[in-house]
């Protein structure tokens, strides 16, 4: 049990560490930019509508003509009290922004990640337990192709089908236009999210599957599956009492693990499908030099990669009995 | 007698003819795949323009060429200088000791924390739109797997009885590394650097799709495949659909030749 | 009546000789062996040299880019890849080398009762570990908590599980110290007392001499003799000359090994495939040699007669 906690202690503890670095760096690249973020955007589009006070306001929140080091550390403390600032595009509070979008993009990516991943080990496992078969062939094919397929392009295709031709689904946005927030149900939401969920689902049942098929054929090839053999198991009972007890556990950690990829997809295909979520604010964002709200969006995706990344380690320690009982493995 | 590894042989020898063949003829349609006539608008794929013309007239196909060549070249030097600093970097971690170890096991998590097409809009965003802009972001963010592989790799070499012999003797790091090491890394960094190119080139298009990339006077995939989505509710399938489709047999053709390369190189696969 | 019967059988394996040329390499050729209910066999040989490969033949499951011809009969009918699949696991055993043949993420318990479920086979698990000296505690361990001695005895547990008329043991020993090898063995010994047949596939001439029955040598690729284990107490009884420099060898003997190694199994040349090493070749060795019976036993040798002492 000790063991457990200080397990999670440090792996917590790397987390936070990486996520201040990631806005460091975040924050240096924006910092080099050759784009002045309150020109670009108040001196042109925004001046009009924006008052002296309200410039004023965000020039003294960006520390215009201070160092960039004191400009991180005041920006960081208002962001760890939750205050993100002002969106230079939205002139909404990033929080606020970020709050909506993620939403979006959270039912769109858990949609995603579960399809993926369920249907990339089921294919994987099919493929792994019978290795050479046509089934293989083909799986194996499907994966290397998808593999080089760009996911906007697959986006672009599944729009001129199912909203352009066939009208099955609408063509964008996550809600219908003209109906108040507040009255979209969940199953309206549902069906805006479908094809851009079923995009990035094609697109990430590769790696899943090519992972799931490598690990099981081990396991067929091992030692403890020949002396199942020999005992009289047919294969069935094999994947299913050796292969599944021995994969599942890497399969999750990998799954957990390529969230990153899921939510580069989800960027792409949001942009395609006008799904309003927090890809497709990031690229309004760069687009628009809206600097706080890239700032955010950055900060926040790479702390839900990082709490992948951090779930799957855990999941192993907590799982795996070598783990669990303080092995080395 | 055709066994498979012939027939990985042929495969690889197809996809090097079949790739060099679009990277030349793309080169010299780039003329072409600017060239308007605004009499020959958006017309669906026939005998005189395999792939259509787009709303401008010009020739999708000579557009489609030329945009894979510039992706094929924009991936080759993408790669390289990505394996070039996966082979620094990862002998580096290895041989120079914990503190350096860490630190550069500290910089591959971290650039990989960031999602991928969200640190090349960062990186775009830093240094400025257009090809260096690509070519800067893609190669920083697509060196670390191979960085890794590369450590481990070296560290194993390290402990084989030949490099601490020559440790022993006093040879110098650079030359162990040169002289034993190199030869041992070459077909790893060989397939590591097939393998990027893929990536490289996908996200290349998507970098470029998304505007954070190359400039839409050039012919490239992304910008094709960004302007075709305004004509998609047109029901203009071809400006979307030929040029995507091969640049998926192009992505398809390095992947197909880097598990060629990793078959002929392993061993294990000797009785295949 | 014998339990089991082999005869002829040969196994190769695909593979790449050159870049790009595959060629078959045959690594058993024509072996013949039997065994009887309540009789302990031992197949002797180096270590690699294919002898595993045996157990897998027998058992219907040798990888898939192996193939074996020749004939198998178990008890008299012939044992073709449908019947050992209905026999395999029950009348048929195999035990495995060692740890790495259990499932590392699973209880030693459910691997001895292989995932049958209910009281009686929990009890029936707990009296075997228990039967082997290995407490009830035994049955929750993963393999990575269990000792080399505990796994080769959970191991031999989950084949006596079945109660196996035929128990084919796969170098049950190395890795142990020599009193836990003697008891491992012994445990065969008792097996082979309730009436089972056992063949023990073993490096170690020393131990099979021991508590086998009958011994039968394997070099190169071929079975070159078969004797009583008795026939070892004495060099003169023997009948091969590579089964005497093996005796010449063992440690209470004068410890004389003898020079040279064995061919790697794809070379053939025509002929007695010891030759090139015997001290007695003579151009008669050129031709091929028969497997002939001698004094009880078997010998692959032309001038038998010269050891007909």
């Amino acid at each position: 049990m000790k063991h457990l906690i200080g397990f999670i202690t440090k792996n917590l503890l790397r987390m936070v560490l990486l996520l201040l670095c990631v806005a460091i760096v975040t924050f240096a690249l924006i910092s080099i930019s050759p784009i002045d973020p309150l020109s670009a955007n108040v001196g042109q589009t925004a001046l009009g509508s924006l008052s002296a006070e309200q410039i004023a306001k965000l020039e003294e929140y960006w520390g215009v003509g201070q160092p960039p080091v004191t400009r991180f550390v005041a920006w960081a403390k208002d962001f760890i009290r939750g205050d993100m600032g002002v969106s230079l595009l939205y002139r909404q509070n990033v929080s606020a922004i970020i709050g909506e979008r993620l939403k979006n993009s959270l039912l769109l990516m858990t949609l995603a990640w579960l399809l993926s991943g369920i249907l990339g080990f089921l294919l994987g496992i099919i493929a792994g337990a019978r290795k050479g078969s046509l089934a293989d062939k083909l799986i194996q094919g499907y994966c290397l192709t998808i593999s080089s397929t760009p996911v906007f392009w697959l986006a672009l295709i599944l729009l001129l089908i199912f909203a352009v031709w066939l009208k099955w689904v609408p063509i964008g946005l996550s809600v219908p236009i003209g109906v108040e927030a507040a009255d979209v149900t969940f199953l309206d939401r549902l069906r805006h999210a479908i094809l851009p969920a079923l995009t990035l689902s094609i697109t990430g049942i590769a790696n899943i599957c090519l992972h799931t098929r490598e690990k099981l054929i081990d396991v067929m090839n091992s030692d403890y599956v020949l002396f199942a053999k020999a005992r009289g198991d047919k294969t069935g009972r094999i994947v299913r009492r050796h292969g599944i007890r021995n994969i599942l556990l890497p399969a999750i950690t990998l799954q957990f693990a390529s969230i990153s990829e899921i939510f580069g997809g989800s960027i792409l295909v949001e942009q395609v499908f006008s799904y309003p979520g927090l890809g497709q604010a990031a690229v309004t964002a760069g687009l628009g030099s809206d600097v706080p709200l890239l700032l955010a969006i950055t900060i926040i995706s790479a702390a839900i990669v990082f709490a992948g990344n951090f779930t799957a380690n855990v999941l192993y320690g907590v799982i795996d009995p070598r783990m669990r009982k303080g092995v080395k493995r | 007698m055709m066994n498979r590894r012939r027939r990985t042989l042929l495969l690889l020898l197809f996809a090097i003819i079949f790739l060099s063949a679009i990277t030349i003829a793309g080169a010299m349609l780039e003329e072409r795949a600017t060239l308007t006539d605004f009499t020959q608008k958006n017309l669906p794929p026939d005998r005189t323009h395999l792939f259509g013309t787009d709303f401008m007239g010009r020739d999708m196909f000579a557009r489609t060429i030329s945009g894979l060549s510039l992706s094929i070249r924009i991936g080759l030097l993408t790669a390289l200088i990505s394996t070039l600093i996966a082979f620094l970097l990862g002998t580096a971690a290895a041989t120079l000791g914990k503190g350096v170890d860490a630190t550069i096991s500290w910089l591959i998590d971290l650039t990989m924390g960031i999602p991928h097409i969200l640190l090349l809009i960062l990186i775009s965003f830093a240094v400025g739109k257009g090809f260096m802009g690509v070519l800067i972001g893609i190669t920083l963010s697509h060196w670390m797997s191979l960085a890794r592989i590369i450590r481990s790799e070296v560290m194993q070499l390290q402990h084989s009885g030949y490099i601490r012999v020559a440790e022993k003797l006093g040879v110098r790091k650079a030359l162990i590394v040169q002289r034993h090491m190199l030869p041992h890394l070459m077909p790893q960094l060989m397939i590591g650097f097939v393998l990027l190119f893929p990536h490289a080139i996908l996200h290349e298009a998507s970098i470029t799709f998304l505007g954070f990339g190359l400039s839409p006077e050039q012919p490239a995939i992304g910008i094709i495949l960004a302007e075709s989505m305004r004509y998609l509710t047109m029901g203009y399938w071809w400006l979307a659909a030929l040029p995507g489709l091969m640049l998926i047999i192009t992505v398809l053709l390095f992947n197909l030749a880097g598990k060629a390369l990793v078959k002929l190189n392993n061993p294990a696969s000797a009785h295949l | 009546m014998p339990l089991l019967k082999v005869e002829n059988l040969s196994i190769s394996f695909r593979q790449y000789t050159k870049a790009f040329q595959q060629t078959a390499l045959i690594v058993v050729r024509a072996l013949d062996l039997s065994i009887n209910p309540g009789e302990m066999v031992a197949i002797v040989g180096s270590s690699g040299s294919g002898k595993s490969l045996l157990a897998h033949a027998i058992l219907g499951i040798l990888p898939y880019n192996a193939s074996m011809a020749g004939r198998l009969y178990y008890d008299d009918k012939p044992l073709d890849k449908k019947r050992v699949e209905t026999l395999r696991g029950k009348e048929i055993v195999l035990v495995p080398q060692g740890i790495t043949y259990l499932d590392p993420l699973m209880k030693a318990g459910r691997q001895i009762h292989n995932g049958q479920r209910g009281k009686a086979a929990h009890q029936k698990t707990l009296s075997i570990l228990s039967r082997y000296g290995l407490d009830e505690k035994t049955a929750e361990r993963y393999p990575f908590e269990l000792s080399g001695g505990m796994a080769r005895r959970v191991l031999i547990s989950s084949a006596v599980y079945s109660e196996p008329r035929l128990v084919i043991a796969d170098e049950p020993t190395p890795g142990l110290h020599i009193q836990a090898a003697r008891r491992v063995l012994g445990h065969f010994r008792e097996m082979a007392e309730k009436d089972a047949g056992v063949l023990l596939i073993t490096h170690d001439l020393e131990l099979a001499r021991q508590t086998c029955d009958r011994i039968v040598v394997f070099y190169a690729g071929y079975t070159i003799e078969e004797a009583l284990a008795r026939d070892f107490d004495q060099v003169e009884t023997l009948r091969h000359p590579y089964t005497r420099a093996l005796w010449q060898a063992m440690p209470q003997n004068r410890f004389s090994a003898e020079d040279g190694r064995q061919p790697a199994a794809h070379i053939n040349p025509e002929g007695c495939i010891y030759a090139p090493r015997c001290k007695d070749a003579s151009d008669l060795c050129r031709q091929s040699i028969p497997y002939q019976p001698l004094r009880g036993g078997y010998v692959r040798c032309i001038r038998k007669e010269h050891y007909d002492t």
